[in-house]
């Protein structure tokens, strides 16, 4: 797991009697994109918010570039699945208060001028004098998109940040994200429910069973060949036995899972890795 | 909820029920012959005009008030030794006590509503003290006020402070406790630090909250400088309503009124400008 730039050690949560989930490994490597799939109840967003600093793990620990977690930091920016922006500040202003946190010698004047071309970068140069309350659902998770990446972070970590959103204005942010996550490399670690959005923008798809006791059941690593956009992602070879494998895990094998009696070849510190999108390669030699 | 009604339309609706109010009262004061007990004329020689009313004095019709009214306001600011002072200068000695009771109240509530609203176990620990001193009607603390400050202008003053000061405390302490999660979290990831947190994040969250406080805090304290003046004398609004209900000056009495009216809502609409400063919507 060395080369990993995040390994996840055997994280927990319980409530009490109840364990929402256990015994979760997982590693991330720089540059890569990483997306967490699985029904509501599973702990998803616990798992971003142990990631994120914002809550300690019952068991287990995080291991960011060589360290253990203690807290939030900078390196690791989050987009909210609810926006968070603060309502009093403008969208320019939103951005320029976590600019100003990050480069705390910056003069204002600076700060709010590169709030303004993050904005740029996201589309959203003309509204940044706007406030929260006058721009749109999908403009104001572009503001909180803008706001993680002006940090330039060493990662990005994204709660279902277009669940929100409605179906056009999602498939806009998708490939937007797609790009500019492309664009800067960015290693990036994203909670979702939608297949298709997983398979756009993952380079690896870990899918979790349902909770209680959820664990990390399968990681399906997804072999479509990038740049992807949704105009021609489903015309890619492999495209439907990926999203079949997935949809089928979903519907069927999340709740099947038993951590007791797992399938063979299974185990918490080595999930297999599945390539359904390309079948004729074996495992190893992809490894 | 009811729709909001534009101004020109309310506006000839409350003139109307102005104007027929006067009419009624100035119609109901109005001298009518043959009433009230019948009085001696040579017994009324002697006491002058009040025998000669059978020993009442008239309540003062709208147009009387109103020769008086401007008879004051002519000359509102004139002192002619302690007991003669004008309307203007009697309302700047309670706007003075209010300002200094109220601004001191929001020194002391702001900054510990502040700690308290953070910190759960300081909220639990005050919470009692609070809770039982609240309630306490605040011109109950002008006997320990003269007591222990000796000095009945200061004391007035501690009087507005201890009864403006619960509204804010609670309102702060609830505004800053009731900041969204989200926004902490987002200030947490930022590692904005508690002092940029306090002033970027909960401060602006919770500023209508606290605003809101202050303009409940000095309505309260516009009521109370009224009844401190009366304890207490010397000079104010309440000091002069009082001394006028000594010289049985009703009309004065009436004008007192309407002008600590006039001053009370004065006072709400600056806070309710704070309010809209501050205010902000999702």
């Amino acid at each position: 797991m060395s080369s990993h730039y995040v390994s996840v050690e055997g994280i927990a949560r319980r409530y009490g009697a109840t364990t929402i989930f256990e015994d979760v490994w997982f590693g991330i490597r720089r540059g890569e994109f990483v997306c967490l799939v699985g029904h509501s109840g599973c702990g998803k967003t616990t798992i971003l918010n142990i990631l994120a600093g914002l809550e300690a793990p019952d068991e287990g620990a995080v291991i960011v570039d060589g360290a253990e977690i203690g807290g939030p930091s900078l390196d690791r920016a989050v987009v909210f699945q609810g926006h968070a922006l603060m309502p009093w500040l403008t969208a320019a202003g939103n951005v320029a208060f976590a600019l100003s946190c990050r480069h705390r010698d910056w003069p204002r004047a600076r700060c709010e001028a590169e709030a303004r071309e993050a904005l740029e970068r996201v589309g959203l140069g003309h509204a940044a004098d706007r406030r929260p309350a006058e721009l749109s659902g999908g403009m104001k998770q572009r503001v909180g998109i803008a706001r993680a990446l002006a940090l330039n972070p060493k990662m990005l970590l994204m709660d279902e940040p277009f669940s929100a959103l409605d179906a056009l204005t999602r498939g806009a942010l998708q490939d937007e994200v797609a790009r500019l996550v492309a664009e800067t490399a960015q290693t990036a670690f994203m909670i979702t429910h939608d297949v298709d959005e997983a398979i756009l923008l993952a380079d690896r798809i870990l899918l979790m069973s349902n909770g209680p006791g959820a664990r990390i059941a399968e990681v399906v690593v997804n072999t479509l060949p990038k740049p992807r956009t949704r105009a021609t992602l489903h015309h890619m070879a492999g495209y439907h036995a990926l999203r079949d494998h997935v949809l089928d895990f979903l519907i069927t094998r999340s709740r099947a899972f038993d951590a007791a009696r797992p399938p063979p070849g299974w185990a918490a510190r080595a999930v297999p890795e599945l390539r359904p999108a390309c079948p004729t390669s074996p495992p190893a030699a992809a490894a | 909820m009811t729709t909001a009604v534009p101004f020109w339309r309310a506006a000839p609706l409350s003139l109307l029920i102005l104007a027929a109010f006067l009419i009624a009262w100035e119609i109901a004061v109005m001298p009518r012959a043959g009433q009230g007990p019948a009085v001696d004329p040579e017994y009324a020689a002697l006491l002058g005009q009040a025998a000669a009313q059978g020993g009442t004095t008239p309540m003062p019709g709208p147009i009387a008030i109103g020769r008086r009214l401007a008879e004051l306001l002519a000359d509102p600011f004139y002192v002619r030794g302690t007991n003669d002072q004008g309307i203007g200068v009697q309302i700047a000695w309670s706007l003075l006590r209010v300002g200094a009771g109220f601004s001191l109240a929001a020194l002391v509530a702001i900054p510990l509503g502040f700690l308290i609203g953070m910190s759960p176990l300081l909220n639990a620990a005050l919470n009692p003290f609070i809770q039982v001193l609240r309630p306490v009607s605040p011109l109950a603390w002008m006997p320990l006020a003269l007591y222990s400050i000796k000095d009945s202008a200061v004391s007035s003053i501690f009087v507005i402070f201890i009864c403006s000061v619960w509204p804010m405390l609670l309102n702060t302490a609830f505004g800053v406790a009731t900041v969204r999660r989200e926004w902490l979290n987002v200030a947490r990831t930022l590692e904005a630090g508690t002092w940029k947190t306090a002033t970027r994040v909960i401060l602006p969250a919770a500023a209508p909250t606290i605003v809101t406080g202050m303009r409940i805090s000095i309505g309260i304290a516009w009521l109370v400088i009224v009844a401190a003046e009366m304890l207490v004398g010397g000079t104010g609004i309440g000091y002069w309503v009082w001394n006028q209900w000594n010289n049985l000056s009703i009309a004065d009495i009436v004008i007192a009124i309407l002008m600590i009216g006039l001053v009370g809502l004065a006072l709400d609409r600056l806070l309710g400008l704070a309010a809209a400063a501050v205010a902000w919507r999702e």
